[in-house]
């Protein structure tokens, strides 16, 4: 029950945004993340988008797959 | 990976070759170990995208994963079942709920799904918003929100309540059930009931409370621990970091989830729960009273309690009989202990509710045919 899925504002108007699950596209609630913004990736529970994925923080993850990788191959 | 944009991609968290390479460094690490590790999953998520993935067949002997008490229909007792069928046989009530709550039955064998078959009126919601339109829509009718869930899911239902009072949606109610995470992993803890070497602890509780509320766990217990992702990269990379700890005997709290999970988590939705809500013991099913490990509606919001509308007070009530899910819940028991496993409980004609709940461990090792 605590499924929750990112995807892309793709429209944003006051505390609603549609937001595309690649492809498949829904209205959600951004009362729990009023700063999120078009073209944001937003993660999703129960009709709320509930965290803005961060690109900053993404780029951490995005080295340590570069580490795994850059060892074995 | 060229974008950052990519990184929400689910094909990348499923990379095989990937995989493969973090299964080697687990593989090494596993060989360092001096005594077999049980590994506790506590969000239910994890505990269906594991069994899902066949991680479990993939790990070495050493590294035997357990599930924990992180499927909020499971660990809700028979007791407050019974509660919430009382107030969906009351006339003029519709229940709106969350489609896994309906199979779940209470103490006399009933369900909501029964009681829709006998003419109440249940229905299944995507979002608590989605009830507050129904009450909006039906206002010669009590709406009442069958409301479970950890702290993932107690933001948006306070957001909802708090829109209830705004409007006066005076026929709004909700079942206040909610469970909390770390007084529960304090509670495993505490109690050493399992033998738990290490936490996988919840990505989605956690993109709400943050990663402090976990420190406890180093601090105090010293208890190797990762907040990892659902995706199976996401999973076998939390298994990695904790082995590491283990093998170097460096407990810490790894943030494996960190495009989603920020030291203070959600700061709106903290701040909303805590304005509608005050911490309250919760009842958990085969555990019992834990102390403040639940909400309850601040007197503020006293009067959308389904509970005190309806005056059904909680009566403790017996567990399915010979129903293991009680220590499945507890990580001391594996689904497949159970003598009714698969033979007199199946999804289709569940006797405990982790069988009935698609989060369930029950349930996860019974679709995906898990023999150890």
């Amino acid at each position: 029950m605590c499924l929750a899925v990112p995807g892309k504002i793709i429209d944003i108007k006051d505390k609603n945004a549609i937001v595309d699950f690649g492809g498949s596209k829904r209205e959600v609630s951004t009362i729990l993340t009023p700063s999120a913004k078009l073209n944001d990736y937003v993660l999703v529970h129960a009709g709320f988008s509930i965290q803005i994925l961060m690109p900053e923080d993404a780029k951490e993850t995005i080295k340590l797959f570069e580490d795994i990788y850059g060892q074995n191959k | 990976m060229d974008k950052i944009s990519d990184l929400f991609k689910r094909e990348i968290w499923s990379d095989s070759a990937l995989a493969e390479n973090i299964v080697k460094r687990i593989e090494n690490l596993s060989e360092k170990l001096k005594n077999k590790v049980n590994i506790m999953e506590v969000c239910g998520t994890h505990t269906m995208s594991i069994a899902e993935s066949g991680i479990r067949s993939i790990l070495p002997g050493s590294v035997n994963l357990i599930s924990g008490p992180g499927c909020p229909v499971c660990v809700t007792s028979s007791g407050d079942i019974d509660r919430i069928l009382s107030i969906a046989s009351k006339k003029d009530v519709i229940i709106a709920s969350f489609g896994d709550m309906l199979k779940v039955k209470g103490s006399r064998g009933k369900n909501l799904h029964d009681i829709r078959i006998s003419g109440g009126d249940v229905r299944v919601v995507y979002s608590p918003f989605d009830a507050l339109k129904i009450a909006k829509e039906n206002k010669d009718k009590n709406v009442v929100f069958i409301a479970v869930g950890f702290e993932t899911t107690a933001p948006l239902i306070a957001a909802v309540v708090k829109a209830a009072k705004i409007e006066k949606v005076n026929n709004f109610f909700i079942t206040p059930l909610f469970k909390l995470v770390p007084p529960a992993l304090k509670f495993l803890l505490d109690s050493k009931i399992a033998r738990i070497d290490a936490f996988i602890l919840p990505g989605h509780v956690s993109a709400i409370i943050g990663y402090k509320p976990y420190e406890f766990l180093i601090n105090k217990y010293k208890i190797p621990c990762a907040v990892a992702g659902f995706e199976p990269i996401d999973i076998l990379r939390g298994i990695n970091l904790i082995l590491e700890q283990i093998v170097y005997d460096k407990p810490r709290l790894d943030v494996e989830y960190s495009r989603v999970v920020k030291e203070n988590g959600n700061e709106i939705a903290l701040k909303l729960m805590s304005e509608v809500f005050d911490l309250d013991d919760a009842n958990w099913r085969a555990i019992g009273v834990i102390q403040g490990s639940g909400y309850k509606l601040a007197a503020e919001y006293k009067n959308f309690d389904a509970f005190e509308k309806f005056e059904v007070s909680y009566k403790k009530s017996a567990e399915p009989k010979g129903c293991l899910c009680g220590a499945v819940l507890l990580g001391i028991s594996r689904p497949i202990d159970c003598k009714h496993f698969a033979k007199t409980c199946t999804p289709t004609d569940a006797i405990g509710p982790c069988m009935v709940s698609s989060e369930g461990a029950c349930a996860a090792w019974y679709k995906y045919g898990i023999k150890r």
